[in-house]
């Protein structure tokens, strides 16, 4: 079997594995959706009235047997209803995620663009003014919580400019690209900040690691300019460690990135799970958990592939 | 050639800039943008009682009748009703043109529906317990409801001011819809629902309150309240929800924000459980409820956003505070009353809920170092909201930090805490004779002076037994730009004052 296919294959037993975690553990938190719903008046029931409740939510079952039903039902497609939205699981979270991908995808853009160039040009000027500057923006960067620059970003823009990203209603990348990037162009700054800063020092690292190889030494010794020793011959070797970062990162960022898509009113992945989990709606909960486990998943198996494109040294699946 | 060419660029020019004028005037429909933190939880209005779900369905929804800003009961759906003289029938009269949204006229028989709705166990609503005096109810024509009680029920009026007593159309009932599909008689239309992200709402033409003086609203959920600040003040938003005080002190700062805020009828309370010792100490109690200066909570923990309260927090029911027993802090009474009750100093902990309310821990630090004076130690036990909620129903709890709703009338906010088949019992574990028969003697009474006196005496007895320790109310705060005008708050914290609104320039 080929290294893909076996990979693939262990896929649904994860899931699998996820789905029972997530499905019982949620179910262990006090708290159900009718106190969800009706708060202190909860109370107020009438057990017959809870009872009717109970089965309107589908909580009157005891959960092995809620396990099974809801497994039998994702094994044919369906993740269930959600009962806060009256709306399959799956259409919900499709309608969520394209915001979340487009908002990773730009942080990652951003960590990358600033990051891999920054990193280079510290290792190349290692202990010169340049390479000290870039080491303290990191580390500023790495030890900012993403919050305190989203609020920063909120109050600078609104105070003394007077602007906003229009909240709240948000606009779809295919409705209207230039309002759907100003909303997005913030909050993916505020991520990819933390994000760049750890590929800027993985990267100056890796890169230090590379130029001290003999076959840097080799390429140098050949002629080549030091230009084209950094970014033909180093860089693609560099890359690897900030590959494997961008994996976990990106694989983070797809499970949506919770606060930041709540102080940004972005209605994404995070958001929508977090929302989920405090009213206690059990299907959506596990849905979404299990479609962030899925991407996780999707992204390292890509990352394994990408160090095989980068390095053909690496051959995958060799025993 | 040159000329016919910039005559042509020309004609094109104005063409489009005709287009873009016509494009633009149907995007200049004037619509309200509002902002809150916290979404509706659904759409059922006689099965939802969180505050959020209220705000939005008053706006799509109408009952019998409702509260005005002085809290008086008006008609709504109804436009006069009246009780019989022994107590036992109250007969409304329908507005004929109460319209629903779809055009159908609101008939008799979509109130006999709805109240039936309201009344079956299968539907769940928590607001039953307001309505069990109903014995039956006839329609005798199309615009007549007559309510065939079982008992005097003087606080039934008041009840049905809710929205919780919505009138739903029978056909929304039979054919099982009203939770999915908002159908309502209300000012406005709800047009799409995203949870926790948006809300559009149109103006229902068929609205028999009146005329709106613009074409809608939409409704943005903004999670984080200063962001709602900030957008308020880009002027992205023009009116908003408010609930953290500290945020509420903010708008005024700003010379385009104008803050709104009104005394709620909701109010801070310290519960305690009289069930556990040594809470189950009369003398203890008392001790406690000396040794709290209700209004230095009120100061640092609520940053002064609010007012002391006694049980009854609707003006026309509430007494002087300074009336009420040891309203003002005094220790050596406090300590007194410890000494005589035999005990010295004990522990115990407090429940309080993260961020609901939003004060709720700093409150519960300041009364645990006003009761370390008197040697209590507290430890606070913060906890998710619906955790919280769930021990709080099941009274496991040695005191608990609460917000507790308010009612507009003393006796269905009471009723289900201390009478002897309240619903809440478990939550107050106490009971009195004498608060029972007071409150039951109230709920008969339909004289409002007579009313009024007997719930004086409620309340006087209530505070002296400190089962809980009322501290005060908090505002509800709405904030807007300074071009809206017309908006009336009320102490219910409804919304319905925004059918009032112009939208200036």
């Amino acid at each position: 079997m080929t290294y893909l296919a076996r990979r693939l294959v262990t896929f649904p037993l994860i899931l699998l594995g996820v789905s029972l975690l997530v499905f019982f553990s949620i179910r262990m938190i006090p708290g159900d959706a009718i106190t969800a719903m009706l708060g202190t008046e909860a109370g107020l029931l009438t057990p017959v009235q809870r009872q009717a409740l109970a089965e309107y939510f589908g909580i009157d079952q005891p959960a092995v047997v809620q396990y099974g039903r809801w497994l039998w039902g994702v094994l044919q497609g369906d993740l269930g209803l959600s009962v806060t939205y009256g709306k399959p699981v799956l259409s919900i979270i499709l309608d969520r995620f394209p915001l979340t991908l487009e908002l990773a995808l730009l942080s990652m853009v951003i960590a990358l663009g600033v990051g891999i160039p920054a990193g280079v040009l510290a290792a190349t000027r290692s202990e010169r003014p340049a390479d000290v500057m870039v080491r303290i923006l990191a580390m500023l960067g790495q030890s900012t919580p993403g919050f305190v620059i989203g609020l920063v970003i909120i109050y600078v823009l609104s105070v003394y400019f007077g602007f906003i990203p229009a909240m709240g209603s948000f606009a779809s990348l295919w409705s209207d690209p230039l309002a759907n990037l100003g909303q997005l162009i913030f909050p993916a700054i505020t991520l990819g900040f933390a994000f760049a800063a750890s590929v800027t020092r993985i990267s100056r690292a890796s890169m230090l690691d590379v130029l001290s190889d003999d076959y840097i030494r080799t390429a140098r010794a050949k002629g080549a300019s030091a230009r084209s020793v950094v970014w033909h011959h180093a860089l693609p070797n560099a890359l690897i460690p900030v590959v494997t970062l961008s994996g976990v990162e990106f694989g983070y960022l797809l499970g949506g990135a919770v606060i930041v898509e709540q102080i940004f009113a972005l209605p994404g992945l995070g958001r929508l799970t977090l929302d989920a989990i405090g009213q206690r709606d059990y299907a959506l909960v596990q849905g979404c958990v299990l479609f962030i486990a899925l991407n996780f998943l999707v992204v390292n198996l890509l990352v394994d592939l990408a160090y095989a494109a980068l390095d053909p040294r690496i051959r995958l699946g060799a025993r | 050639m040159y000329t016919k060419l910039s005559r042509t660029a020309f004609a094109g020019l104005a063409a489009a800039l005709l287009a873009t004028a016509a494009l633009a005037l149907p995007a200049q429909a004037t619509n309200l943008r509002m902002a809150w933190s916290q979404d509706a939880t659904g759409l059922d209005p006689h099965a939802q009682t969180a505050f959020s779900s209220l705000r939005l369905l008053e706006l799509i929804y109408e009952p019998l009748v409702r509260n005005d800003t002085n809290l008086d009961v008006v008609p709504a759906i109804a436009e006069s009703w009246e009780f019989s003289a022994d107590g036992l029938t109250l007969t409304f009269k329908l507005d004929p043109n109460a319209k629903f949204s779809d055009g159908a006229t609101v008939t008799s028989a979509d109130v006999k529906a709805s109240f039936e709705r309201l009344l079956d166990e299968a539907t769940g609503a928590a607001a039953r317990s307001n309505f069990l005096s109903i014995a039956s109810i006839d329609a005798p024509d199309d615009a007549t409801v007559v309510f065939n009680l079982s008992q005097p029920d003087a606080p039934l009026l008041v009840a049905m001011a809710s929205i919780n007593a919505a009138i739903v159309p029978a056909k929304a009932i039979a054919d099982g819809s009203v939770a999915t599909t908002a159908l309502g008689s209300g000012p406005f239309v709800l047009d799409s629902w995203e949870p926790n992200s948006r809300e559009e709402l149109s103006v229902n033409a068929n609205w028999a309150g009146g005329d709106i003086a613009y074409d809608g609203i939409t409704i943005s959920v903004l999670p984080d309240e200063t962001a709602i600040l900030a957008s308020l003040r880009a002027g992205q938003t023009d009116f908003a929800l408010i609930n953290d005080p500290l945020v509420a002190t903010l708008v005024p700062n700003e010379p385009n924000l104008q803050l709104n805020a009104v005394p709620g009828l909701a109010y801070n309370v310290l519960q305690l459980n009289p069930s556990r010792p040594p809470m189950d100490n009369l003398k203890v109690r008392q001790a406690m409820s000396c040794a709290v200066d209700r209004q230095d909570i009120l100061d640092t923990a609520l940053v002064g956003e609010g007012k002391v309260t006694g049980p009854l927090t609707m003006p026309a029911y509430a007494s002087d505070p300074s009336t009420l027993f040891c309203y003002e802090q005094d220790l050596e009474k406090a300590k007194a009353l410890m000494a005589e009750a035999g005990v010295d100093g004990f522990s115990a902990k407090v429940i309080a809920a993260t961020g609901e309310p939003p004060v709720a821990s700093a409150e519960a630090q300041v009364l645990q170092s006003q009761l370390a004076e008197i040697g209590i130690k507290l430890e606070i036990e913060l906890m998710e909201l619906n955790v919280y909620v769930d021990r709080w129903l099941a009274g496991d709890f040695d005191m608990a930090v609460a917000l507790n709703g308010g009612r507009t009338d003393p006796y269905p906010m009471y009723n289900r805490y201390f009478t002897k088949d309240g619903n809440l019992l478990k939550v107050s574990n106490f009971t009195d004779d004498e608060i029972d028969s007071l409150l039951q003697q109230g709920r008969v009474e339909t004289d409002i002076a007579k009313r009024k006196e007997i719930f004086q005496q409620f309340e006087a007895r209530l505070t002296e037994l400190s089962p809980w320790i009322w501290l005060s109310t908090s505002n509800i705060y709405t904030a807007q730009l300074k071009t809206i005008s017309g908006f009336e708050s009320s102490a219910t914290g409804t919304l319905f004052g925004l059918t009032k609104v112009t939208l200036g320039q």
